[in-house]
């Protein structure tokens, strides 16, 4: 989101709105507890860091080989996951207000509040979340480097199972333990049951695991993740200059 | 204090095809045993068509590519094993880049590429400020790269280039997209630039003979990936001062007329244009008199000759003494 361009204030906040839209009145018309639009709006603002991490981390250093940038990046001296870093904190600030604006307005459509039940616990959550989110995005954006045009398609194979298998839009405990804990590898996954749980009185029943063990987890898998962007990185740019596949476009 | 600012020694790259490009199963020699060195303080230029490998060669001396075989240093490092002592005395400039970001405004995109080099602010401020006043851009500096037109562009990417101080310059066809004023200008500061501190060493790229010219101390002819000559211009020319060169106007040539002229004894080279109204000939010859000859031949082939005059021999006749086909010829295969 960038006031220089305010159509994207439109595209940015009010679309993801309309997808959220949808699952709250499938809800209401259904009947389902209260706390569920709470779970639905809370999905729908988490999930533009998701799309933010896809879209933009993801295929990040794809785009800059075909602006010219990324052989000036390299070319630089400095590292490459300094400059990554600074991606990833860019893209965590305006898709926070990109989330904000998505949970502020849900809210008050729907009328829905929430009850926060820890709130120290739930900043360690969400700060966790992000740190895991954005360092699968870098590893994403180094792995996607090779794959040219081709991690374009991948990132649009991952978006929607990925709604599915993180519970976007409904409690991950709904799918048995085994399927839950394989999605639990996205990020995106235990960080949402974890504050929901934090959120609404119904959360801790509806939760999968419990918070502790889910920041745990996350834990895990932002140092995994980092660990694994910074290895693949290195990797990845040495395999690109041996190869020539910094500055051309012929993906 | 390291006395050579760039050194190759039987530098190759050979692009291999990919697995997934079964079209492309040919490996493709895009340089093959170049050794050069280049002075500090030197302004080098390397002169030859598109895909002759100059920009290969300075993706490898940028540490963006690898050599397939040989060696290479700048600055006394090697860029392949020590690139990151190399990455912090260079830049680059390359015609036609659009790097950036088309939100960020000139300013914004400058102040960005100098905090990669550690530039303070208020250094960087400042730099980008004088050069943009060298470019005659100091009245875009808030606006959005995306507004600007391709020149603007392409001197903002030299602003940037100039904007770290590197000690080795590097400038891939820097005058790609600029007006002739613009070219003028920019080609007066490069050499400006790289007179002012003996310790800068530019490389320059660029397949225009004037650029050339004008601004290289040396020059490095290259074509099919091989350094086929490297001097200064003068040096270079003087390979032709036994040649007589002549350019030519005539009625329309066929194909047979321009093989008759090459095939007379003492007719070095000859290259042929269609112009609109008739035909260009680029005429070598062994010595003066073997123009009588020529001459003979388009009367006896009622072939009216309109303009003929005779020219010093540029860096263009001298490529086309190494290749035998002048560098349009060459690029369009």
């Amino acid at each position: 989101m960038n006031v220089r361009e305010k159509w994207w204030l439109v595209f940015d906040i009010v679309l993801p709105l309309v997808g959220v839209c949808a699952y709250v009145f499938v809800y209401r018309a259904n009947g389902a507890h209260p706390d569920l639009i709470g779970f639905v709006i809370l999905g729908g603002a988490m999930s533009a860091y998701w799309m933010n991490v896809l879209w933009a981390m993801g295929n990040q250093l794809f785009w800059e080989k075909e602006t010219g940038n990324l052989a000036l990046y390299i070319m630089a001296p400095n590292s490459m996951m300094a400059i990554l870093l600074g991606m990833a904190l860019g893209g965590m600030a305006t898709t926070t207000l990109r989330a904000a604006s998505i949970l502020a307005i849900g809210s008050l459509l729907f009328g829905v509040r929430f009850d926060v039940s820890n709130a120290a616990m739930l900043f360690v959550v969400f700060a966790l979340a992000l740190v895991a989110l954005y360092g699968m995005g870098m590893m994403f954006a180094s792995m996607f480097l090779l794959f040219g045009r081709e991690g374009w398609h991948l990132v649009s194979l991952a978006q929607e199972p990925v709604f599915l298998l993180s519970g976007t839009f409904f409690p991950v405990r709904n799918f048995n333990f085994w399927v839950a804990a394989g999605a639990s590898i996205i990020p995106l996954t235990l960080a949402l049951d974890a504050i929901r749980q934090l959120t609404s009185s119904s959360g801790a029943a509806l939760g999968f695991l419990d918070v502790g063990t889910e920041v745990a987890v996350l834990a895990g898998l932002s140092v995994v993740f980092l660990i694994a962007a910074r290895f693949l990185l290195a990797q990845l740019e040495r395999l690109a200059i041996a190869e020539g596949r910094l500055t051309e476009s012929r993906a | 204090m390291q006395a050579l600012a760039i050194e190759t020694a039987r530098l190759g790259r050979i692009y291999k095809p990919r697995r997934n490009e079964r079209h492309d199963t040919k490996e493709r020699v895009a340089l093959s045993d170049v050794s050069l060195a280049v002075p500090r303080g030197e302004l080098f230029g390397l002169l030859g068509p598109n895909g002759a490998g100059k920009t290969t060669l300075i993706k490898i001396l940028t540490t963006l590519l690898a050599p397939s075989s040989g060696w290479a240093a700048v600055e006394g490092y090697d860029v392949h094993r020590e690139p990151q002592f190399v990455r912090p005395c260079i830049n680059m400039v390359s015609g036609g880049e659009a790097s950036g970001y088309g939100l960020l405004t000139v300013r914004e995109n400058l102040w960005m590429f100098a905090q990669f080099y550690g530039l303070s602010s208020s250094d960087a401020n400042r730099r980008i400020a004088e050069l943009l006043e060298i470019v005659k851009m100091s009245d875009r500096i808030n606006t959005k790269s995306s507004q600007l037109s391709t020149g603007l562009r392409q001197k903002m990417n030299i602003a940037r280039g100039f904007l770290t101080d590197p000690n080795v310059l590097f400038l891939d066809e820097p005058t790609l997209g600029l007006d002739v004023e613009a070219s003028r200008d920019a080609r007066n500061y490069i050499r400006r630039w790289v007179k002012e501190q003996a310790t800068r060493t530019v490389l320059l790229t660029t397949h225009y003979m004037v650029e050339a010219e004008e601004l290289c101390d040396r020059v490095a002819i290259i074509n099919g990936g091989r350094v086929l000559a490297c001097d200064t211009p003068q040096n270079l020319k003087r390979r032709l001062q036994r040649e007589a060169i002549f350019h030519l106007e005539a009625a329309p040539l066929g194909a047979g007329d321009v093989a008759a002229i090459a095939a007379l004894p003492g007719v070095s080279k000859a290259s042929h244009q269609a112009t609109g109204f008739g035909s260009s000939v680029e005429l070598m010859l062994q010595e003066e008199r073997v123009l009588g000859p020529v001459i003979g031949l388009l009367e006896s082939r009622q072939i009216g000759l309109r303009t003929l005059t005779k020219r010093e021999p540029t860096l263009e006749d001298v490529f086309v003494e190494l290749v035998g086909r002048s560098m349009e010829e060459v690029e369009h295969g």
